[in-house]
């Protein structure tokens, strides 16, 4: 298993844990989405998984330190730097202290940008750049870390359709290299079309592969009382979700 | 106007300070520590009044106020209640206050002027060299420490996936602008300094479009404003760290007038 955990528990604060048990193991070459609502514990879990948030109890076997491609907002726009600037970033963590980032390091950030289709745009600077391709960029700054994990923050949410054609195709690409993807969305639909999904609302609601995992009841456990829409054969197809948590 | 030795080392502690603040300045402005830079310098006032009273060195009395300054903002933003820029405002406040007290006591040299606006022609060769040693680690640690600021700059909350500590980065940021702040204070004083730090930062940040441009346009546009300051202050006759400051805010003014143009 490339990424798995064992009834991890833990949180922001003391006595509230955001991630209530949760368990799973996913394999090399598979891709798992991460479904649940804002506030669900979608972002906690990653942040337990980079080391960056202690958590109370559970495991956790990773194979490797994981690729992280935040949401695009992390990203500031104001901040001088190139696309390849960026990509060239994943190469940070390999650099030692002393040492400039290696040639090949530099070459790794061009083939990176090539790959998620923005070659002719690496020396473009980052804040000009449209949502989506700035979603790509970040996700060529994890190509470059080469690790056999990545977690995805909503990389499709609010993104272009070219640039959305273009991440899922590497997507696919990733798994046939044996990569273990964890992606985090709202979007049940898309959450369907991967070999694995993990349902969270303030704990574990189901883990699975999506053709038994997601019934009505799991979504309804999922989404609570936000909007599930059913189709003629009574099976949910899409859960309405209003990506800023106002109420409906 | 180079014959003297007062002028010779004027000119040198102005240009070695311009290279530290200058790439220091970028990196206050991209972390968003403007209000940090002002507020460290200030509040150091009450290390420097003691240390002119017990006569020892000022670099010693602002290394001390600075630690001071820094272990009062921590303890006071433990306090939830008073939370981050708050417990600056009142340590800074406070420290500031207590050192004009400190400062217009009768048994106070009269030195207040030029701890508060800084001394360029008053600097011995000593002096010059321990600013010079500062000035120069600190553009040695910002060099090695270029990758961790600009990772935790550009996204913080994905910085540590690539190895990186945005928390130590900050500390580390806060270290080197005290260290700097110690440096440049003798020369351009407690009031003064700040304007060396952040004018030609902004100035730089608007005129050059990537980040290694604009560390080095900062660094010139800082010990250019030294030296044009200088030049002015021994033309005019006028106190020479209000005169950097000065020409700094001038650099920085002509700078923004530039609109922003983006490298498509």
């Amino acid at each position: 298993m490339n990424v798995a955990a064992t009834d991890l528990r833990g949180g922001y604060a003391r006595g509230s844990d955001v991630l209530g048990g949760v368990t799973f193991a996913v394999a090399p070459g598979e891709i798992a989405a991460v479904l649940g609502p804002n506030g669900g514990g979608k972002t906690t879990l990653f942040r337990a998984l980079l080391g960056e948030l202690p958590y109370r109890t559970g495991a956790v076997t990773l194979a490797g330190r994981p690729a992280y491609v935040p949401q695009t907002d992390d990203a500031r726009l104001d901040f001088p730097v190139s696309a390849h600037d960026v990509a060239l970033m994943g190469a940070y963590g390999r650099t030692p202290w002393y040492r400039r980032v290696a040639r090949a390091d530099r070459e790794r950030a061009d083939a990176a940008l090539a790959r998620v289709g923005l070659a002719d745009r690496a020396q473009a600077r980052f804040g000009t750049l449209s949502g989506g391709q700035r979603q790509r960029v970040l996700i060529a700054r994890a190509l470059v870390q080469d690790s056999p994990v990545l977690l995805l923050d909503e990389p499709l949410s609010g993104v272009d359709r070219p640039s959305a054609v273009q991440i899922e195709r590497l997507f696919g690409e990733l798994q046939a290299e044996g990569r273990t993807l964890l992606v985090a969305t709202h979007d049940v639909g898309q959450a369907r079309a991967w070999p694995r999904v993990l349902c969270l609302n303030h704990g574990p609601v189901a883990f699975g592969a999506p053709a038994e995992t997601l019934t009505t009841a799991v979504l309804r456990a999922t989404y609570g009382d936000e909007l599930v829409v059913l189709d003629g054969a009574g099976q949910a197809v899409t859960v309405s979700h209003h990506h800023h948590g106002h109420a409906h | 106007m180079l014959s003297s030795g007062i002028m010779q080392r004027a000119f040198l502690e102005a240009i070695v300070l311009g290279l530290a603040c200058g790439p220091l300045g970028v990196w206050i402005l991209l972390l968003r520590r403007a209000y940090a830079a002002e507020s460290l310098s200030h509040a150091m006032l009450p290390g420097l009044v003691i240390a002119a009273l017990a006569g020892i060195p000022l670099l010693l009395g602002a290394a001390g106020g600075v630690l001071v300054a820094a272990a009062g903002i921590a303890l006071v933003a433990r306090d939830a209640r008073a939370g981050g820029d708050i417990g600056v405002a009142v340590v800074v406040s406070g420290l500031f206050g207590l050192g004009g007290i400190l400062a217009l006591s009768p048994d106070t040299p009269p030195r207040l002027g030029e701890l508060l606006f800084g001394d360029l022609l008053g600097l011995t060769n000593g002096d010059l060299l321990a600013a010079a040693a500062l000035a120069l680690g600190v553009l040695a640690a910002l060099a090695v420490a270029y990758r961790p600021l600009a990772a935790t700059a550009f996204a913080r909350h994905s910085a540590r996936s690539l190895g990186v500590r945005p928390a130590r980065t900050d500390l580390a940021l806060l270290v080197l602008l005290a260290l700097t702040t110690v440096a440049a204070v003798q020369g351009l004083g407690n009031l003064l300094l700040v304007a060396l730090i952040l004018a030609p930062a902004a100035t730089a940040l608007n005129l050059a479009t990537r980040l290694p441009a604009i560390l080095a346009l900062a660094a010139a546009l800082a010990a250019l404003a030294g030296v044009a300051g200088l030049v002015v202050s021994y033309q005019l006759d006028i106190a020479a760290g209000a005169s950097v400051a000065l020409a700094a805010v001038i650099v920085a003014s002509f700078g923004l007038l530039k609109p922003k143009l983006d490298m498509a």
